[in-house]
């Protein structure tokens, strides 16, 4: 138990036994359980708050970072608010090239969960089709399908990711990728972490496969890919629905991880990651906002989203509601 | 017991004609004498070995590729006739599942044939058994895991009539949908509901109707009512030859129930480890079972004036069938056994009252 709470997506077991219930009952077990757990309102709330705030960033920020004109580096540096020196125009402080971090901070944040969203849209996508393909044919496919998702496992995430980004760099130039960065970091991303779902996938379709409502559906002549798409998946959701909420905090770490070693987004448009990264520096002299605050929002937003998807695993796991 | 009393006993011969009838309104038939269904030494062997690295044995020196199989269907020959009712019956694994799936080309057969109308179907790829999947439909024997959980029972009904109909027009396909629930006694408004909002007889019922939508004329029925209590067994069998009587339906139904066989069937098959004993017509099996198996297995259902009950016990189990079966299936524990039956198995061979029979002892003369 303990291991899960700390990484709760390589407990796959508990995920995997997320029983898939009935439409009706499940939806009003849902709603139940959220207007009982003031704590899960909470999270759910703070995720609304980041939500609305990444989407209308352009409006709620007084500045724009990406624009260099409203930059005066003889802003750098300044503390927030609170703090001896602090100036009212900039709420949380500035960074070290003069821009409002409260701003940055706005845009960073639409720019991480667009990379995890994004990412973990790919990785769905990917997981669910390889999966769904190698859970129902079984034999010799599912064999060499589930052989390269394990191959693709024992690479770490990072790693891939820094060829990627190193090779990309190197054959089209810093500048394309800086362009193309956020589309870059989808892809790496989206692409590395699919076994994760086809895992999920498979094991679901596996259990579905022996009900008879598959065989009727034989029966009645449907192909492989309706019986697959119409029929077996929407049966497997419940577990999906879980992983991908997790999978969406792993994919912002990634992403985090990699802007913070220098290989994700650019400083000119820097995500929570690169915000963090490039505050590093000054940390120890005595501008300790640049780096803390982005990170606190980070954490805090990734702290949100593992504990509505551990929720979410809870809710809908029989063995675990709570009457 | 009480409800099946009540069941409306219906003479063998009526059904035939009745159904003969509404046959030759609704298809044409090519022949009343020419066998709806048709099943040619028919084997399915189920590999046992797993993976090809476990297949491979180190032994005496050498590596040797092993493998096993379950040999659950042997030679089995069938013949269901239009109109008719064929029930099979066997205890538990003896392969009568295994069967039906061969004949809805949900499993493929190792060896063997099965013919519909005198077509050959078990080579055929998919796409060429639409036309098939039409005509032939299965009702299966659990309705708690037949009907899709996620799916209303309208969308259940209507997604393999517009699959196979696509250019019916969506009213036509609301009455249809309206006639064939109405017939299956169920209330065309619950459409919008999911499975789990009925009972396992309601469930039993839908899935008679998605089976009834595309207006197929055979019907495999895996033991169709052995999921449900009796008081609602009865309402289902009745429901179901109800549909054969209107619609002029052929049966093949799985059964290890002898009092439902004896209601509902117009011939038996009597299944034994993978093969078939005995074949014959519901009153002439009942009244004068010939094969040892057929006699043990009548035996054994109890009657109300059974005073001194007088069952036939048959020493032993019954054996794997991994590995090649060898002489009579029977011969471990039947107490006619001799030697031929131990080396050789036996064949169909046709009685003097019309019932086929497998046994070397009833062709000696000896039983």
């Amino acid at each position: 138990m303990n291991n899960a709470e700390l990484n709760p997506i390589k407990d796959r077991s508990m995920v995997e036994s997320a029983v898939v219930g009935n439409k009706g009952v499940l939806r009003a077990q849902l709603i139940d359980g959220f207007k009982r757990d003031k704590f899960i309102i909470f999270c759910f709330s703070l995720l609304l708050v980041y939500l609305l705030a990444s989407l209308f960033a352009p409006v709620i920020a007084p500045f724009n970072p990406y624009d260099l004109s409203q930059v005066d580096i003889l802003d750098a540096e300044l503390p927030p608010l609170w703090e001896e020196g602090g100036d009212p125009r900039f709420l949380l402080g500035t960074d070290a090239q003069g821009r409002d971090m409260f701003s940055t901070i706005l845009y960073g944040t639409r720019i991480s969960l667009l990379i995890g969203v994004g990412a973990v849209l790919l990785q769905t996508l990917l997981g669910v089709a390889i999966g769904l393909t190698a859970g129902y044919f079984g034999g010799k496919v599912d064999s060499l399908l589930m052989r390269i998702a394990d191959i693709q496992l024992s690479f770490s995430t990072l790693m891939v990711a820094i060829i990627a980004a190193a090779v990309f760099r190197a054959a089209f130039g810093e500048e394309l990728y800086g362009e193309l960065a956020v589309v870059i970091l989808i892809l790496v991303i989206g692409t590395v972490e699919w076994p994760q779902f086809a895992r999920t996938v498979r094991a679901s379709v596996l259990a579905e496969k022996q009900k008879e409502y598959v065989e009727a559906a034989r029966v009645m002549g449907f192909g492989s890919s309706r019986i697959m798409w119409r029929h077996i998946l929407p049966n497997t959701l419940s577990p999906l629905l879980v992983i991908f909420t997790l999978q969406i905090a792993n994919a912002i770490i990634a992403e985090a991880s990699l802007s913070f070693l220098g290989l994700g987004m650019p400083v000119s448009e820097p995500s929570l990651g690169a915000l963090i990264s490039s505050g590093f520096e000054y940390i120890f002299s005595e501008s300790w906002w640049i780096a803390v605050i982005p990170g606190v929002v980070l954490v805090l937003l990734i702290l949100v989203i593992n504990l509505l998807g551990d929720w979410l695993r809870d809710m809908l796991n029989p063995k675990f509601y709570r009457m | 017991m009480k409800d099946r009393q009540e069941l409306p006993v219906i003479d063998d011969q009526e059904v035939l004609s009745n159904t003969g009838q509404s046959l030759g309104k609704k298809i044409p038939l090519v022949s009343d004498t020419l066998p709806l269904l048709q099943v040619k030494e028919l084997k399915k062997n189920f590999d046992l070995s797993g993976d090809l690295l476990d297949q491979f044995r180190f032994r005496g020196g050498r590596i040797i590729r092993h493998k096993r199989y379950i040999h659950a269907v042997n030679d089995v020959s069938l013949e269901v006739m239009p109109g008719e009712a064929l029930c099979v019956v066997g205890e538990s694994g003896c392969g009568k599942s295994t069967v039906a799936r061969l004949v809805m080309g949900l499993l493929r057969p190792t060896r063997g044939s099965i013919y519909y109308r005198g077509q050959r179907i078990d080579k055929l790829s998919e796409k060429a058994l639409l036309p098939y999947r039409k005509k032939m439909q299965m009702i299966f024997q659990n309705p708690y895991a037949s009907l899709n959980p996620r799916m209303t029972i309208d969308q259940a009904l209507l997604e393999p009539i517009r699959f196979h109909n696509p250019d019916m027009t969506e009213g036509e396909l609301r009455e249809r949908k309206s006639e064939v629930i109405k017939s299956v006694g169920m209330d065309p408004s619950w459409g919008n509901r999911y499975p789990h909002e009925f009972s396992g007889g309601q469930r039993q019922r839908i899935s008679i109707a998605r089976a009834l939508m595309v207006d197929p004329e055979f019907i495999v029925a895996d033991e169709p009512l052995s999921a449900l209590d009796v008081s609602i067994q009865a309402q289902v069998l009745n429901l179901l030859r109800k549909a054969q009587q209107q619609r002029g339906l052929t049966y093949l139904f799985i059964t290890h129930d002898l009092a439902v066989v004896e209601h509902f069937g117009s011939r038996v098959a009597v299944m034994y480890l993978g093969t078939v004993c005995e074949v014959a017509a519901t009153k002439t099996l009942f009244s004068t079972p010939k094969h040892p198996y057929t006699q043990a297995l009548l035996s054994s259902v109890p009657r109300l004036w059974d005073d001194q009950p007088r069952h036939i016990s048959l020493p032993g189990e019954v054996p794997t069938q991994i590995g090649q079966p060898k002489g009579c299936v029977f011969q471990g524990r039947c107490p006619h056994a001799n030697d031929r039956c131990r080396r050789y198995s036996p064949q169909l061979n046709a009685q003097s009252d019309g019932s086929l029979v497998a046994c070397h002892g009833i062709e000696e003369g000896r039983i």
